[in-house]
């Protein structure tokens, strides 16, 4: 009985610390960190997650921008500009009038914005850098608009320190594993997943 | 008449005859409440190198040259300007979603480190709106700021 006991002591302060783990994470606090003891440290890291609503009205959405993401990687700003084109429209068919009112203000905002990210993109074919500009501000919206309209795959968040003179870049992937987009040949590895966005 | 007089001749007369094509010009002489600079209370050290460097093609209150009302020069400049301001209208940044002002404020850094902007082809003419490394990055610094802060 005593063992269980402490088993079951251990149990809830390892659950507290990944807890803790995980907000220190979402960047809310930056303290949080200072109360962990070093072996914790060492343990696994505890990824972040969030769980958006099943949803199929992004669908031609998130798969335009998995392709362009996939040309970013591989140093393809031909097809880059293509994927960037095809998102540009699927953005344009999203349909505002079947969202609850009170987020159709934001939602107009988030896709105003990534249509004209598209659009740089679609226009960008000979200047890659260019397009990876675009398509950073591009991840940020993509990500903002699954959070209200639910998605219908699990997404990864990954983030790059070194993007644009280490000021960071992030991006969405439906892998966790990294490739990534900003540097391509150069630094593909550089990267790893902040949040994982699961569909319920 | 010889054929590269009456050549001459048509061509001075079609040179003198698009002068008096009616053009719209960009030049408002009010700055709106929706400026930039209005609406964050820009310092004047910025407030003066972004009217050097980029007011003139990027708001509605351009400074124009004598020869933008020589045709067609005046006509290049405006489609010019026409399309900095559909890519970026200070005038009208108060305007913009605070998304549109964040990716506004990200793409102007990035392209001002890059010696994108001010555009090399206006700055070969206007000498004075070319960036020192030092303006650039007071600069930059202040709109990187100014992004986070919004």
């Amino acid at each position: 009985m005593k063992t269980t006991m402490i088993l079951f002591f251990l149990a809830l302060v390892s659950w507290g610390a990944s807890a803790q783990h995980d907000h220190s994470r979402m960047g809310n606090s930056e303290n949080s960190h200072s109360n962990m003891t070093p072996k914790m440290k060492e343990e696994p890291r505890v990824i972040p997650s969030i769980t958006v609503k099943h949803s199929l009205i992004v669908t031609s959405i998130l798969d335009n921008y998995l392709e362009l993401k996939d040309a970013l990687v591989d140093d393809n700003g031909k097809k880059a500009a293509s994927s960037g084109k095809l998102l540009f429209d699927a953005i344009g068919k999203f349909d505002l009038s079947g969202q609850p009112a009170p987020k159709q203000k934001e939602l107009k905002d988030i896709l105003d914005d990534a249509k004209e990210n598209a659009e740089h993109i679609s226009e960008s074919a000979g200047k890659i850098d260019h397009q990876r500009e675009h398509f950073e501000l591009l991840g940020g919206d993509i990500k903002d608009l699954i959070v209200i309209t639910g998605a219908d795959r699990t997404l990864y968040q990954l983030f790059c320190s070194m993007y644009n003179n280490n000021k960071g870049g992030k991006w969405l992937s439906a892998s966790d594993k990294v490739k990534n987009p900003f540097f391509g040949d150069e630094k593909m590895k550089c990267g790893r997943v902040l949040v994982e966005i699961k569909v319920k | 008449m010889k054929p590269l007089k009456l050549l001459g001749l048509v061509m001075l007369v079609v040179l003198v005859g698009i002068q008096f094509i009616p053009s719209r010009t960009n030049q408002d002489k009010a700055v709106p409440p929706s400026d930039f600079m209005v609406v964050n209370g820009i310092p004047e050290n910025i407030g003066h190198i972004l009217r050097t460097s980029c007011y003139n093609c990027h708001s509605n209150n351009p400074n124009y040259p004598w020869y933008s009302r020589v045709q067609p020069v005046g006509w290049f400049l405006q489609s010019h300007v026409s399309k900095g301001k559909e890519e970026l209208n200070f005038s009208e940044f108060g305007s913009y979603s605070i998304r549109k002002q964040k990716s506004k404020l990200s793409s102007m850094v990035s392209q001002i480190e890059k010696g994108e902007m001010p555009l090399s082809s206006y700055t070969f003419i206007h000498r004075e709106a070319r960036l020192s490394q030092e303006n650039k990055k007071v600069l930059t610094d202040y709109l990187s700021a100014l992004k986070d802060s919004l």
